[in-house]
């Protein structure tokens, strides 16, 4: 099983294909190939539908690809990965639960006394800002308290690679942006190797030192970025303005525009194959 | 009942257009007073049913059930009898059948529903190959007739199943036991209860599950701590479903126990009796009253897992 302790990712010719239910091949990845070092903080941005999750999902040892391999810590991933959390657009909460037994769920689904698991989750929860709501049930938090507990569930058990599948995504832009700078608050303490998804050019910038853009249908690697910007960056709504920051949004976003363009006119029925040949 | 109203009162908030519409014309005047005048109709002969059962003997015997009101005599004797006596120089009750029928329908109940939700979850969230092909005959099983299985089904049972003189299936000699019911009544519910399960499990949120997954949990882990709770709605409704039909049931009943005292369910005495004492309706009713008793309380008591469950709404943006 592929353990995650020197958590480096390292993803090399991966193609993905799945059977349509009416019995053709849809190349979801093709031919991906990147790596995330221990600590890194790694985004990935591209348009809808360019296999994005479905990345993560073979990371993670959810899924399998069709050809490639994904290693993590050297080893062939095969099975679940050990010592990886996710956190997803939806907060995976059970909503029969409290804060705290939810966020406990984690320890306890690794092993540990229900006793130290509460100790534990009580602990993180005060580490989010949530300390005083452990007997809530999540339909009584706000979307961005919820996320602080889905925040807390994904940390608790000291993960080496953390996945975010657009995690802030359903958020309004002010808590988005709160959000992002606890993300980083957090993530500078324990230093786990990132692979966060997003639509959000400007967030994966602010946030990571790695940018991959990805192309539409089928998903392979366009450009792969280094963000230079200094850590700790401090608060993501300041560093916005700082003149390296817009330098290297405007860069990435003349790379990705053209697959946001493609895919948006695949999907809105724009000009399409039979339109160009008519 | 009250609880039950007032919950959904609440869930009109929810804007939907098609649903709206249809509330709208449900709340009608006239729409109401169609469905008190269903509901009366439909009530008077169980309230007759009641009625009679709690009357005396000659009373019955004389009046219809509406002149109670004029002269209301009351008394359980009925009950007694039936339960205990028999009545009329028959000597066993209907206690017996009664014990009979829980002890059928409980398990009848519980089997299937532990086997069919690991099942649907093994269908629907573990992928392997053939899975497909697996659930498409659970499915196509549900068009065979249980009457045809029926007779074959007791051979193999009380005869084993033989082929020249090599025995491939030994007689399980379990007769006179509950375990041939209970084994009936769970391999004829499967097929609808995989079905109905997998297609409610389907659908449960997939990042619920993965996160559960990636944190470590193992199958079996996830299965209890996340898609069972997830799933109670739909459990509870194939419960009610499943005990009522068992409860009810004559046909299998009868078959795999011949109808004796100690194994037989009460509908197959209900059937004699309607035989025996067909002109005691004070019997009759009594024995009837207090088979519907139980699947009444069996409802009440799980009804408000369904409103629960479906407002619950796990994964909300």
């Amino acid at each position: 099983m592929a353990d995650a302790n020197n958590g480096r990712i390292e993803i090399e010719g991966v193609t993905k294909r799945f059977l349509t239910p009416s019995g053709d091949v849809f190349t979801a990845i093709k031919d991906v190939s990147f790596t995330v070092e221990p600590g890194q903080f790694c985004a990935v941005v591209g348009p809808t539908g360019c296999g994005k999750s479905t990345t993560l999902g073979m990371v993670s040892g959810l899924d399998k690809p069709s050809e490639g391999t994904v290693k993590v810590g050297g080893k062939v991933v095969d099975g679940i990965t050990d010592g990886v959390s996710f956190m997803f657009q939806a907060d995976a909460l059970l909503p029969w639960k409290t804060v705290l037994a939810n966020v406990a769920l984690g320890p306890i689904f690794k092993g540990a006394s229900k006793a130290e698991a509460q100790a534990r989750a009580r602990d993180w929860l005060r580490r989010v800002g949530l300390a005083g709501f452990e007997d809530r049930y999540p339909h009584q938090l706000s979307g961005g308290m919820r996320k602080r507990v889905a925040m807390a569930a994904a940390l608790i058990n000291e993960p080496k690679i953390l996945m975010m599948d657009e995690p802030f995504g359903a958020l309004d832009v002010q808590t988005k942006a709160i959000m992002s700078n606890e993300l980083l608050g957090l993530w500078e303490q324990s230093r786990p190797a990132v692979l966060f998804i997003t639509h959000d050019l400007d967030e994966a910038v602010a946030l990571a030192d790695k940018v991959v853009v990805m192309t539409s249908s089928p998903g392979t690697v366009k450009a792969v970025y280094d963000i230079d910007l200094p850590r700790p960056r401090g608060s993501v709504q300041e560093i916005r303005f700082e003149p390296r920051f817009l330098e290297l949004q405007h860069q990435i976003w003349d790379t990705l525009r053209e697959e946001v363009e493609r895919a948006y006119a695949r999907t809105a029925g724009g000009p399409t194959e039979e339109g160009k040949a008519a | 009942m009250a609880t039950l109203t007032r919950r959904a009162s609440t869930d009109t908030a929810t804007p939907g257009t098609g649903r709206t519409g249809v509330r709208r014309a449900l709340s009608s005047p006239f729409a109401t007073l169609g469905v008190l005048i269903v509901t009366v109709v439909w009530t008077v002969p169980s309230l007759g049913l009641l009625i009679t059962s709690l009357r005396p003997q000659q009373d019955v015997a004389q009046t219809g059930w509406w002149d109670f009101f004029a002269h209301p005599h009351v008394t359980l004797a009925n009950y007694h009898d039936v339960l205990f006596n028999g009545g009329f120089g028959v000597s066993d009750g209907l206690m017996p059948y009664l014990v009979n029928s829980i002890a059928i329908t409980v398990p009848a109940t519980v089997f299937p529903i532990v086997l069919a939700s690991m099942a649907a979850y093994v269908l629907a969230w573990i992928p392997f190959k053939g899975s497909d092909t697996i659930f498409f005959v659970f499915f196509a099983l549900q068009v065979v007739p249980l009457q045809m299985a029926l007779v074959p089904l007791l051979q193999l049972f009380s005869g084993g199943a033989h082929i020249g003189g090599a025995t491939i299936f030994p007689a399980l000699g379990m007769g006179g036991t509950y375990a041939p019911v209970w084994i009936a009544h769970t391999m004829f519910a499967m097929p609808l209860a995989v079905f109905l399960l997998h297609n409610f499990i389907a659908q449960l949120p997939r990042d619920l599950i993965e996160a559960a997954r990636v944190d470590g949990a193992s199958h079996f882990r996830v299965f209890r701590s996340v898609v069972l709770p997830l799933a109670t709605p739909a459990l509870a409704s194939f419960a009610i479903f499943q005990f009522l039909w068992v409860w009810n049931d004559l046909l299998v009943g009868l078959t795999f126990t011949g109808g004796a005292p100690e194994s037989a369910p009460m509908p197959s005495r209900l059937a004699q009796l309607s035989g025996s004492f067909g002109d005691h309706w004070e019997i009759l009713t009594a024995g009837a009253f207090v088979s519907v008793v139980i699947p009444l309380a069996v409802f009440f008591s799980l009804q408000r897992y369904f409103v629960r469950g479906l407002l619950a709404g796990s994964v909300k943006g």
